[in-house]
């Protein structure tokens, strides 16, 4: 694997560009680029409206993560189960929940997935598999490893994915995840989502030693591996290895994903921990979006015309559920005390 | 003196705090170069310095450990969660530890330290950022629960919370964080952390409340003054130890009695106020004692926040129930 490192096999250092592997066909591509597509324009749509007073509260975008959540669930199999963060939004898009329901519950309406009472952190659906945006950093950790021991207690053919941020690995019940998920060897994929910063900390500020967290289980016996998460069939090719482990009975299995955010940690970020320059660099040299773009031209997968029409395709989605975001009725008041205890 | 917002204030506090007092450090997520999620801390690490204006990793069940350890070496910890939810990790640390490290040393140690959090609805957040938990914290020995109403209590409470020798959890009404402007001066003095503080005198009926619901009742106090009838309204700022004496000796001329308060009802402080009224002051009340409060629900986002935070007229409401039972 040309795009990352692993415990164990640390030697190899240098990261080259990706060349598109053979097994990626041209649907793949295609599915790819739509899919990170769409979470850039949803997002890019969700700070507009959320810089218009459409959207209360708040709301973090994923905006230049794209290939992460595209990449792994590409190797997802069809009970595996997702949790996350309140960064959240691309996972929902991604599992195949409806843009809608998910901006509907950015501006707190009825039509929202959490009938418009939870926000942008708090999204759930059973039926695709997802199973929340946690507004408590690092809660979805011990959550998803009980995920995995029911997939595993119940025979089924499922893995329990587990995203966290960087920040979100210093937290002390991360690690009590780690210990009991190798104990029973669940089928648990954890996937930190290294962009860098946790709000306003970097990782040098935060993490003793190393910036590199994916061996932050390797005192467990957990496999880890240091992916280029701006590279979506880098993305791809790690999870299908992970998952695979996780779903053949060894156990869970870490993944670390170097990325970066382009936007604020939430919409008021003051934006004094890192320079316009940085950003602006990751931007012109790593995007996950142009990357593939390119990759996809020079294969001559889709042409100039193709794109745009994919391109106009994803924008009327996006419009779509903007507007059904703003005509879908306000929650009644009678839903303050809906789902507190079962029946009521 | 200066015109100052509520967590102007509170920055005031603790810049006069750290050049007071060398064992002064502040700790927490961002609270040195980002100088705070709500700005409280602003400019602290360049006056104080790395040293003592600490940022952390995310850790919150740890923070608190952290603080005992470093209180009972000394120093005196102020300890920033970025909002009341986040303080539940520590929850093991605040009762376990924190709150009986006196009582478990036969006085031998304590552990002065502040954890500060803002608390409360009104920014449009989910649960966990908008709620209004100090019932959680005001049941436990050993801690002191304190909630400021505005920028001079602020300053006052804030001053001595770090100078108090037990752990105070300081809980900051972020709705008012800048809503209001008031004189503070930085004068060092302290205010009392045993006492409720009288802001309104009226013979008519007493109206209890604290933190941010203050500006609330404070309106309907108004109100009710051009409708002919006065209340005494109390701030009890110092929820855990609790007040009482102030209270009944207001109930004791007015008769009447409404509290009001922002959490859920059950189980909340004002029931504690309630119940100290019913044990020491029944034969003075004229009428039930009255209580307006969120509901026992999760704090719902954002469209439906305004029908679970007390309003002006819901305290109205139950004033002129109150004022009217015979
Ligand atoms: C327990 C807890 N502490 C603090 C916060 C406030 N907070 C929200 S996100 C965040 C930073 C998390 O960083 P990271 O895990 O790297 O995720 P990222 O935001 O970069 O996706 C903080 C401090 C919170 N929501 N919960
Ligand atoms: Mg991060």
């Amino acid at each position: 694997m040309a795009n990352t490192k692993s415990t164990g096999t640390r030697g190899g250092g240098k990261r080259k560009a990706a060349a598109a592997p053979p097994k990626a066909s041209v649907e793949d591509l295609q599915q790819y680029y739509r899919d990170m597509l769409l979470i850039r324009r949803f997002e890019e749509k969700a700070g507009q409206m959320y810089g218009m007073g459409l959207i209360g509260g708040f709301c973090h975008l994923y905006i230049g993560q794209e290939a992460v959540v595209v990449g792994i669930q590409a190797a997802m199999g069809p009970k595996d189960t997702v949790l996350t963060s309140y960064r959240d939004h691309a996972h929902m898009l991604a599992c195949g929940m409806d843009p809608k329901g998910v901006m509907a519950e950015l501006t707190g309406r009825e039509g929202g997935y959490s009938k418009g009472k939870g926000g942008s952190m708090h999204m759930f659906s059973h039926e695709k598999r997802f199973y929340g945006g946690h507004g408590i950093v690092g809660a979805q950790v011990p959550i998803g490893t009980g995920f995995a021991f029911a997939h595993r207690y119940l025979n089924e053919d499922a893995v329990s994915i587990t995203y966290l941020g960087d920040g979100a690995l210093n937290q002390g019940q991360v690690y009590e995840s780690f210990n009991m998920s190798a104990l029973w060897s669940l089928p648990a994929v954890y996937v930190i989502e290294n962009n860098k910063y946790g709000m306003g900390t970097s990782t040098e500020r935060s993490s003793a030693k190393s910036t590199e967290l994916y061996h932050r289980g390797q005192a467990y016996g957990i496999p880890g591996v240091q992916v280029d998460g701006m590279d979506v069939l880098a993305v791809h090719e790690a999870a299908e290895k992970a998952l695979g482990h996780a779903r053949s009975g060894k156990g869970p299995y870490i993944m670390e994903m170097l990325t970066y955010r382009y936007r604020g940690h939430s919409m008021s970020d003051p934006a004094k921990y890192r320079s316009k320059e940085e950003v602006q660099k990751v931007r012109q040299e790593r995007d996950p979006i142009e990357r593939l773009r390119g990759i996809m031209i020079e294969r001559k997968v889709m042409d100039e015309a193709k794109l745009k029409e994919l391109d106009k395709e994803v924008k009327a989605i996006v419009s779509e559920a903007a507007d059904f975001a703003q005509t879908s009725p306000e929650p009644d008041v009678s839903e303050l005390y809906t789902d507190v205890y079962v029946g009521a | 003196m200066s015109e100052l917002a509520l967590v102007e204030a509170v920055r005031l506090a603790l810049a006069r705090a750290m050049s007071d007092d060398e064992t002064v450090l502040l700790l927490g997520e961002d609270v040195g170069i980002d100088g705070g999620v709500f700005r409280a801390t602003d400019g602290l690490l360049a006056r104080f310095g790395e040293a003592r204006v600490i940022d952390t990793p995310l850790s919150e069940s740890l923070f608190v450990g952290l603080a005992v350890g470093l209180g009972a070496q000394g120093f005196r910890p102020v300890i920033e969660y970025q909002f009341m939810g986040f303080m539940y990790p520590a929850i093991d640390q605040v009762l376990n530890h924190a709150g009986r490290l006196r009582n478990r040393t036969r006085g031998r140690l304590s552990c002065p330290m502040v954890i500060r959090a803002p608390y409360g609805g009104g920014i449009h957040a989910p649960e966990h950022h908008s709620e209004s938990m100090e019932a959680l914290f005001a049941h436990i020995p050993g801690l002191r629960v304190v909630i400021p109403s505005s920028p001079a209590k602020a300053y006052g409470l804030l001053l001595a919370a770090i100078r108090d020798p037990d752990p105070v959890v300081f809980l900051e009404p972020k709705r008012v964080y800048r809503a209001t402007k008031e004189d503070v001066a930085d004068d060092g003095a302290a205010l009392p952390l045993d006492q409720c503080f009288t802001l309104r005198d009226g013979r008519d009926v007493t109206l209890v409340s604290w933190g941010a619901m203050l500006q609330e009742t404070l309106a309907a106090a108004e109100t009710l003054a051009a409708e002919g009838k006065e209340a005494e309204v109390i701030d009890v700022a110092t929820l855990k130890p609790l007040d009482m004496e102030t209270i009944l000796a207001s109930v004791e001329r007015t008769g009447r009695c409404v509290i009001v308060q922002e959490a859920p009802l059950s189980g909340g402080v004002g029931a504690e106020i309630a119940a100290g009224l019913a044990d020491r002051g029944l034969v003075s009340l004229l009428a039930p004692v009255g209580r307006v409060a969120g509901y026992d629900t999760v704090m719902p986002l954002p469209r439906l926040e305004a029908h679970y935070m007390p309003t002006e007229q819901r305290i109205l409401r139950k004033l002129r129930e109150t004022l009217a039972y015979t």
